[in-house]
């Protein structure tokens, strides 16, 4: 048993002697396998990031209704009247016209646009929450209101959650798409570089079974090689989306703050990034696995 | 106790290298086989570790019948059979030293253990001064030697040897065959497959040896 974990230990130390020992060559194997991992690893983050964002919209079961310009206070008072005697509403706020310039002169950037104005370009607005969440009664009750005098827009958010969702399964079919295909890469990145190794050990091993070496022996080595190849590669992959994010993240949040929000692109969480790298680390033991099975069986020692 | 029983070799292609050869090899025997190169002498050894396989009869090792025994088996065998190959098999990527530590390398001899008996090896061959040298430096008889202190190194109960003296000068030759001699003495089972006549001479002046001849894969006791 001792000289079982002994064998596997020295099969590792041995893998890590042999990837220090061609260094250029192990950067670049590993580089070749991050990138082709860092786009379906970068894709999910976003659909991860996007689905986070929508969630946290879609919390609130809502609808805005924007009031014509020239609508008079009284018709104000009117329409929140009826909007409170809805069915399952649950609270009626209005934001006056004046309210909502303030708020928008906050911006620096907006100051200037407002001011090149002769007047208030923004309308009065209801926002109008429902009791329960449910899209269908929200949708009913926009298109009710929709249809009423001095309204001028109503804007359901949950539909666009709903968008947002629903692009998100077909961008989640996408990246798998996407990872199954670049997982190819991955594999044959091993499968030859394993191939490669044991031709030029071939000497070796042929001398090691004349010793006494088990196939498992030989083998191992081989295998170790080819999951710590992926599990680098994952890590390259995920140190390029982190770095692509810390990128993007400053210009998204300059972009987010125009939106009034402190929306930023997270990381993936822990078990999402452990996921990754040991998918990668197994994608290499599957290439090594191939190479050895293929190539190893076809020399016996004379 | 080795036995061969009726053992025929035929290769792929029709080449028949040993035709129906029975033989038995007492514990701590010293035991040449001679013949002229093709007869067969290679052939007969290669069947103990199971290199080759035979196409009938039977070969039995201390009981156990190697000519049908499982793959996964093999190199436990192995590392009981001390072998000399014909090309001496040595790796001039590595030290001499590192050549000795391979057999024990691969088996998980903890490294401190597998150091000292690589080392006591190499003394034993009269090679320890050399052990950081790549064997590419060494001679023709030191190479022979460090391939002996590899076959040696997991203390084997049988060695076999495969041409060990071809292509040395007689003293060289004879150095060699001293150190069979000394493993014979210990109680070691050594076969050695030779045409080298002066070397069977010089064995048989020092111990008590036994002679067989192959002649076109046939046994002439």
């Amino acid at each position: 048993m001792t000289a079982w974990l002994r064998l596997h230990w020295m099969a590792f130390g041995s893998t890590l002697a042999k990837l220090a020992s061609t260094p250029f060559a192990t950067v670049l194997n590993v580089l070749v396998i991050g990138v082709a991992l860092a786009l379906p690893a970068g894709a999910y983050s976003l659909l991860f990031n996007l689905q986070n964002a929508a969630r946290n919209v879609s919390s609130d079961p809502e609808f805005s209704v924007f009031l014509a310009l020239e609508v008079q206070k009284s018709e104000i008072a009117e329409l929140e009247r009826r909007l409170k005697d809805l069915a399952g509403i649950a609270k009626v706020e209005f934001r006056s016209r004046e309210s909502a310039l303030a708020e928008f002169r906050k911006h620096p950037s907006m100051g200037d646009v407002l001011a090149a104005l002769d007047r208030n370009p923004l309308p009065d607005a209801f926002v109008v929450r429902l009791a329960d969440n449910n899209g269908d009664v929200l949708d009913r009750m926009a298109e009710q209101v929709r249809g009423w005098a001095h309204v001028e827009h109503v804007q359901v958010d949950s539909a666009w959650v709903r968008r947002v969702a629903a692009a998100v399964g077909v961008g989640r079919v996408a990246v798998l798409l996407l990872a199954g295909l670049l997982s190819f890469a991955l594999l044959a990145v091993t499968f030859n570089t394993i191939r490669l190794q044991i031709l030029t050990q071939r000497e070796e091993i042929e001398v090691a079974k004349l010793l006494g070496a088990t196939n498992g022996t030989i083998k191992r080595p081989f295998y170790y090689y080819g999951a710590l190849l992926g599990l680098l590669g994952g890590g390259a992959a995920l140190g390029i989306v982190f770095g692509a994010f810390w990128v993007l993240n400053r210009s998204v949040a300059e972009f987010a703050q125009l939106y009034a929000s402190d929306f930023r692109l997270d990381r993936l969480p822990p078990a999402d990034l452990a996921s990754i790298l040991a998918f990668a680390a197994a994608l290499g033991l599957a290439g090594a696995w191939l190479s050895v099975s293929r190539h190893l069986q076809s020399f016996e020692p004379r | 106790m080795i036995e061969f029983s009726a053992v025929t070799k035929r290769y792929p292609g029709g080449h028949e290298a040993l035709k129906s050869v029975s033989l038995s090899v007492a514990d701590g025997e010293l035991l040449f086989i001679t013949g002229h190169s093709g007869a067969g002498k290679s052939t007969l050894l290669k069947l103990l570790p199971v290199i080759e396989r035979v196409t009938s009869g039977s070969v039995v090792v201390n009981g156990q019948n190697v000519s049908s025994m499982r793959a996964a088996a093999i190199p436990y065998l192995r590392r009981n059979i001390g072998q000399i190959f014909q090309d001496q098999k040595l790796l001039y990527d590595r030290s001499v030293f590192d050549n000795v530590m391979l057999p024990l390398a691969v088996t998980g001899v903890h490294p401190k253990d597998a150091a000292k008996r690589a080392r006591a090896a190499l003394d034993k061959v009269g090679l320890l001064s050399r052990e950081k040298a790549n064997p590419i430096t060494l001679s023709g008889g030191e190479q022979q030697r460090l391939a002996i202190a590899r076959a040696i190194v997991n203390r084997p109960a049988i060695i076999i040897a495969d041409e060990p003296t071809s292509n040395l000068d007689t003293d060289y030759a004879g150095e060699i065959i001293d150190l069979f001699i000394a493993f014979h003495q210990v109680g070691v089972t050594v076969m050695i497959a030779t045409h080298d006549e002066d070397a069977v001479r010089r064995a048989a002046g020092k111990t008590t040896t036994r002679n067989v001849q192959l002649k076109a894969g046939e046994l002439i006791l």
